[in-house]
């Protein structure tokens, strides 16, 4: 049996926190310049360089990127062996609360979607579990801007529409969404499952990395399929025009009924924070 | 090259904004985002005063990160305009001619601007790090209660902004 102290993992999620609201990853930031240099459009090119200008200012000055500094979403992987003798959602929202509270971010949750108090400390957070093999916890973490989230769609689909519905449904979703979920965009796509599952598989897929690409043959000519007549929109930075509108896209895909051919998308805006830490348990 | 712009707006400056235009704002401006625009609203129905004169003012939609001390202001970039689409309409009508937001209004939005001879500029989504350098002071004037969501008044230097829907109605976005 093996065990992860409480103390370790409110602290590792509250440094997660703090460090991804004022730092992009490497590989988005090379993206983004990237895509600067590609850009015709003037405008489209301002905006970039603003962009890019922000993330090192965020960095320099510790300052988070953006004001937004989202909703909390975890995907957690739990070792098979680990025995936990304290409330590990507990433990999480703790850290969530204390990262919001120390790193002078934003609160944006209300406890209740009409009520709309503030719950002032960015608790609770949206969290998934999942058990793989072994004695690691793994969490998955991204401070999740509302403007994007509000922006993202889901469609049970006929199976009858089949590859084509799935394009012209998400390039549908891009089009109307223009430049309020504050586009270059991470595109989360999720194809299959039933109804809540494909918004899962959706967020899934934003968490990956900018360079992975899906291992299933259907899903990876679907990606760049899309990235393609994505960035052919003319949607650009900030909805202004340009080549620009996605940095990357995923799809992520599940088993489905024989009637469902279920579609989701989630955008993720460029500034796509987010972190990940493992933690292995120590024998009890 | 940007243009400068300083607040309050005239309205002959004003109406010479054109959509696409690049500018840079110094001077005041006003922030309230989507629970301040309804109190805003429900003062004007019950016929009560307003937090300020709109005349000639900006009204920014930005809902700021906490300063630290030494900070005028946190991170403090625009937030989605559509959403006060509903609320805007009774604001022009008591005198406000210059929002800024971020992203594209609805049409009927866009009519009501163009008959009122307002302006709706964006500030770039995303980049309230660099937005904040902008901004030489803060305090809060109204609904405290709010937090993030209170009205603000800010004195900024050179805050980058882009036409997008000008005084005749042309629209930037496609
Ligand atoms: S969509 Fe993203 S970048 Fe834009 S304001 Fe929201 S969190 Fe910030």
């Amino acid at each position: 049996m093996h065990k992860i102290a409480r103390e370790l993992v409110v602290n590792h999620v509250k440094d997660m926190i703090i460090e991804s609201t004022k730092t992009l990853d490497k590989s988005i930031v090379d993206s983004l310049f990237l895509a600067k240099d590609q850009e015709e459009n003037p405008l489209a090119k301002s905006v970039l360089e603003k962009i890019i200008k922000n993330q090192e200012i965020a960095k320099t000055e510790d300052i988070p990127l953006c004001q937004d500094t989202g909703i909390v979403v975890c995907f957690v992987e739990v070792g098979r062996d680990l025995h936990f003798d304290y409330d590990l959602r507990h433990a999480i929202n703790e850290g969530v609360s204390k990262g919001y509270i120390e790193g002078f971010l934003r609160k944006s949750i209300v406890s209740h979607p009409l009520k709309r108090v503030n719950t002032q400390d960015n608790t609770p957070a949206v969290i998934h579990f999942d058990f793989i093999s072994g004695k690691q916890l793994i969490i998955h973490l991204a401070p999740k801007g509302g403007g994007s989230e509000n922006m993202s769609t889901l469609k049970m689909l006929s199976p009858a529409d089949g590859r084509q519905g799935i394009i012209d449904f998400v390039l549908k979703s891009i089009k109307d969404a223009g430049g309020k979920p504050c586009p270059p965009l991470i595109v989360g796509v999720g194809i299959g499952g039933n109804f809540e599952y494909v918004a899962e598989l959706a967020k899934k897929a934003i968490f990956r990395p900018l360079s992975d690409v899906s291992p299933i043959m259907e899903d990876r000519l679907l990606e760049e399929e899309l990235l393609e007549k994505i960035n052919a929109l003319d949607v650009g930075p900030m909805g202004l025009g340009g080549k620009t509108t996605a940095l990357a896209v995923k799809v992520n895909s599940a088993a489905c009924h024989i009637a469902s051919l279920p579609v989701a998308v989630n955008l993720q805006c460029h500034s796509a924070r987010k972190s990940e830490v493992i933690l292995i348990g120590t024998q009890a | 090259m940007e243009r400068k712009l300083n607040t309050p707006i005239s309205d002959p400056v004003r109406k010479s904004l054109c959509a696409g235009e690049e500018v840079l704002i110094s001077g005041t401006i006003y922030t309230a985002r989507d629970a301040a625009h309804r109190l805003m609203v429900e003062s004007i129905e019950n016929k009560q005063a307003l937090p300020f004169d709109f005349e000639g003012q900006i009204i920014y939609y930005v809902g700021p990160t906490p300063a630290k001390t030494g900070q005028a202001i946190g991170s403090c970039g625009p937030t989605s305009s559509y959403r006060m689409d509903r609320y805007s309409p009774s604001l022009m009508e008591k005198g406000l001619k210059v929002m800024i937001g971020k992203g594209e209004r609805t049409e009927p939005l866009r009519e009501v601007i163009q008959a009122q001879e307002a302006v709706y500029l964006i500030a770039i989504g995303g980049i309230g790090a660099l937005l904040s350098k902008t901004v030489v002071s803060s305090e809060i004037i109204a609904y405290d209660e709010l937090g993030p969501e209170a009205i603000r008044k800010l004195s900024v230097k050179d805050f980058p902004a882009i036409v997008a829907i000008d005084s005749k109605g042309q629209s930037i976005f496609k």
